[in-house]
């Protein structure tokens, strides 16, 4: 009888085991069929023509498969983004949860949340109908489909990342360090600045990252929003193409196994690798710097 | 102690006037900046709401779209998103929950369980698009489901899957070390304990992700764009393999691609409306649960 | 009871601070109930009682930092030299810088010895670097822990003992040139060696400031207090002579504490 339960036990364990490794395993098929789709351009370009390549004419002939363009778009946008970003989300977490008084925060935190529930595409259709008019209008632009537009509609899609991680981190801080530092004469403006962030840096900095992360992998927003040029950008009212919305957009058009196709997926894999990279150091970061806010013995 | 130094630290009116009206006026800031993400909402949902009032009709939400889509309604797209949504929940929801049982029961932590939770951060992080690709290549291509609810599930039900362990493992660790003491201290196993004491007092907390989850799996668009959702098609699936229509990506083709873009803006803010809806209404429950069992844990 | 013979002159200018009727209210909940009592400088007064009794609540009335709990409610007036610290026109920001605070476990920043002894003098515009150099070195010579840590300034002050952790509290504590000085329990979480070494650093600091510490220690109390007051439900049941409430306490709760029959 107990040998029958614990062999029960056992299997059970072994069981969920299995089933937690699925999560890795969908990410190694992932990066497999990323490779073995993506890898087969470069019997076509080499791989510093296609990273570097300022052409991307995929469908004329012969085709040009330069990313460069796209790569840099992606990186603008997200940049460009986390400008707006990074100081709105950390000072709404901030906010919430050092100077709000809790009705307040009841309120608004859950916004924030809305926020970040918003379909993607739905957020790229606001950018198109009435940003896009409206920043033509005010800036007297060709276009209102722009870098800057993607940007700003990215960065509110990056926010509630940011602010929510942002917030758990500052709400680890023991209270005992605000005590020590009220009891010394501060205000409480110097205790958030000198005491409450710093120890709450590490938290912080992850939520920025992952907020990036998120910024530079969506699709919908930079498809619908963005322009869709595939060229160097001259100014922050310039269209561009960044890369998930070359991916997005082209697909449908390239016939499975073709080079357009080979080459998406290759674009797939930078694109990969960037999340990954931004990934792996808000992991690092995450992991070296846990015990810092805990000061107390 | 020397004397002339002491005067250095008394009240320095000037100095302290200063830092309050710094404190003023950072307070401001930090306050403005929540504003303006409460704003941003207001206007996002309002333009929405305002725009997208007047389509709303019996009609539209129980007809196919008419005429090259330039008229009629919304209803395959609707029965689409609700196909989609609930095969990736349905697909995500069981191995979800098992990976964070294992993940906050089972697991001692070692270099394994470092590597399951590395690969769970990443799947979160893998871009929608990549997902989408993913789908294409395994999905529709390799296992031969073509653009299929079942394909497109699956792509949704994998990009899930950090949601529901995320909001499983909470659950879990919220349930008091001391329920699981005292059903062991009775002799029961530790997967009697899981099933019978565990999991129950979690369940509230599990179901308000899988609710996060549908809704978050409702409003995505790349991932389905290459595996399961079509431009158009008049028909409502009658099985896993039919390629249905879907909400977010239907606002897209319709403001993309359609042959009046103009003509069709009340349809396009009309099913903007409905998705928005059907998204937050589904998240508004969940954070207000979830608030709720907060509070009644403090 | 001597209590209201202290009130009754509690304007008098012996007392550094005292309170007068004092209620607190934790939302419904009555901590404190009609505390009255005064402190004089250069004197250790002593809180004891149960837990639960109210001593620590009231020791953080004295600098408001009861202020920090949303829901709580004070009634009554606590003086700071006569002045009322409870009035809208009195900065709760100069009244803790007047008014320290040491507290029950050591809570250094995350930052470096130094920089945890400067903080509170930056925070109070205060730049100039000799002069906080010299700060920093004078208030850490007085609470004892200057030998310790004069060669490793710049490392970080987590890295040190509880003992020195709590030390180099009250040096931080010293640095802004308080008057008075709280202390919560400021033993209670280190061991006999470094407990001795806090008392006698008391012992020492008492000749230049008003000390007021919350204990549940007895002993402690008897060692290093002037004046005791004893704490029970929210009530200050008795106060005095530390020699005279642990030989000769007026009222029976008093005598049951302290000769162990509860708490």
């Amino acid at each position: 009888m107990a040998d029958r339960r614990q062999t029960t036990e056992k299997n059970m364990r072994t069981m969920f085991f299995i089933i937690a490794t699925a999560s890795i395993a969908v990410l190694f098929l992932i990066m497999l069929f990323l490779f073995k789709e993506g890898l087969p351009i470069f019997k076509t370009v080499s791989v510093k023509d296609f990273i570097f390549g300022k052409y991307w004419y995929p469908t004329s002939d012969p085709a040009d498969f330069g990313i460069f363009p796209l790569i840099v778009a992606s990186v603008l946008v997200t940049a460009v983004s986390g400008v707006i970003s990074i100081p709105l989300g950390v000072m709404t977490a901030v906010y919430l949860s050092e100077i709000a008084k809790p009705r307040v925060g009841q309120i608004v935190k859950p916004m924030v949340e809305m926020l970040a529930a918003l379909p993607s595409v739905v957020i790229g259709f606001f950018g198109m109908v009435l940003v896009a008019p409206f920043l033509q209008r005010v800036f007297g632009i060709p276009t209102g489909l722009n870098l800057f537009n993607a940007a700003l509609m990215l960065a509110f899609m990056s926010v509630p990342t940011i602010c929510s991680i942002s917030e758990d981190a500052i709400h680890s801080v023991p209270d005992a360090l605000r005590e020590a530092s009220v009891a010394l004469g501060a205000t409480q403006l110097q205790t958030i600045v000198r005491v409450v962030v710093p120890a709450s840096l590490s938290g912080i900095s992850t939520g920025i990252i992952l907020g990036l992360s998120r910024a530079i992998g969506e699709t919908m927003v930079v498809l619908m929003v963005a322009g869709g040029a595939a060229m160097l950008p001259r100014s922050p009212f310039d269209p561009v193409r960044p890369m998930p919305a070359s991916i997005a957009s082209e697909m449908a058009e390239a016939p499975v196994g073709g080079e357009h196709y080979y080459a998406l997926f290759a674009t797939g894999i930078v694109l990969f690798v960037f999340t990954l990279f931004f990934n792996i150091v808000a992991d690092y970061l995450a992991q070296k710097y846990a015990q810092v806010g805990e000061a107390s013995l | 102690m020397p004397v002339d130094e002491e005067s250095l630290l008394e009240f320095n009116p000037a100095y302290d006037k200063r830092r309050k009206i710094k404190q003023s006026f950072f307070f401001f800031l930090f306050r403005g900046a929540a504003v303006v993400n409460g704003i941003a909402l207001l206007i996002i949902v309002y333009f929405m709401v305002v725009n997208g009032w007047r389509a709303i009709t019996w009609e539209f939400l129980t007809q196919p779209p008419m005429e090259s889509m330039t008229k009629g309604g919304i209803l395959p797209c609707i029965v689409g998103t609700f196909c989609l949504s609930f095969g990736a929940i349905i697909i995500a929801l069981p191995i979800g929950i098992s990976s964070a049982i294992y993940l906050n029961e089972y697991a001692r932590p070692g270099k394994m369980v470092r590597l399951i939770r590395l690969g769970i951060n990443n799947l979160a992080g893998v871009p929608s698009v990549v997902f989408g690709l993913f789908g294409l290549a395994f999905f529709v291509v390799i296992l031969k489901m073509g653009v299929s609810i079942a394909a497109g599930a699956l792509t949704l039900g994998a990009m899930s899957l950090p949601v529901i362990i995320g909001a499983t493992e909470e659950a879990l660790k919220s349930v008091p070390d001391t329920y699981r003491e005292a059903s062991l201290g009775l002799g029961a196993t530790k997967w009697q304990t899981i099933w019978w004491v565990v999991l129950p007092s979690a369940m509230p907390g599990i179901l308000t992700g899988a609710i996060l989850g549908i809704s978050r799996a409702a409003g995505e668009t790349a991932p389905i764009m290459f595996t399961g959702a079509v431009f158009f098609t008049p028909k409502l699936p009658t099985s896993i393999f039919n390629e249905v229509m879907a909400l977010p990506y239907h606002i897209y083709v319709l403001a993309t691609a359609g042959t009046e873009i103009e003509k069709t803006r009340h349809l396009q803010y009309g099913t903007a409306m409905v998705l928005i809806a059907l998204v937050l209404g589904m998240n508004l429950v969940a954070i207000l649960w979830r608030a709720r069992l907060r509070n009644r844990l403090k | 009871m001597n209590v209201p013979e202290q009130s009754k002159n509690d304007d008098s200018p012996e007392y550094k601070m005292s309170s007068e009727d004092l209620d607190f209210y934790y939302g419904d909940f009555k901590a404190l109930n009609n505390v009255t009592m005064g402190f004089k400088s250069c004197e250790v007064t002593a809180l004891i009682g149960p837990s639960g009794c109210g001593k620590s609540t009231f020791l953080r009335c004295l600098n408001r930092m009861n202020d920090l709990i949303p829901i709580s409610r004070v009634d009554g007036k606590i003086t700071l030299d006569g002045e009322n610290i409870y009035l809208p026109s009195v900065d709760v920001v100069m009244l803790r810088r007047k008014v320290g605070m040491v507290f029950q476990k050591p809570n250094p920043f995350p930052k470096s010895i130094f920089d945890n002894v400067a903080y509170g003098l930056w925070v109070n515009g205060i730049k100039d670097k000799a002069f906080v150099r010299d700060c920093v070195e004078e208030s850490l010579k007085r609470a004892a822990i200057w030998d310790e840590v004069k060669d490793r300034l710049q490392d970080t002050a987590l890295g040190l003992s509880g003992g020195q952790q709590q030390r180099l509290c009250i040096a931080r504590a010293l640095a802004v040139k308080p008057e008075v000085v709280l202390m919560d329990e400021p033993a209670s979480a280190l061991d006999p060696i470094a407990t001795q070494k806090i008392e006698e650093l008391i012992h020492q600091l008492k000749e230049m400031y008003t000390i007021i510490i919350v204990t549940h220690n007895m002993q402690q109390a008897a060692r290093v207090s002037d004046v005791t007051a004893f704490f029970y439900l929210g009530k200050l049941i008795e106060a005095g002579d530390t020699d005279s409430i642990f030989t000769r306490p007026t009222k029976k709760q008093t005598e049951d504490y302290i000769t162990g029959r509860f708490g």
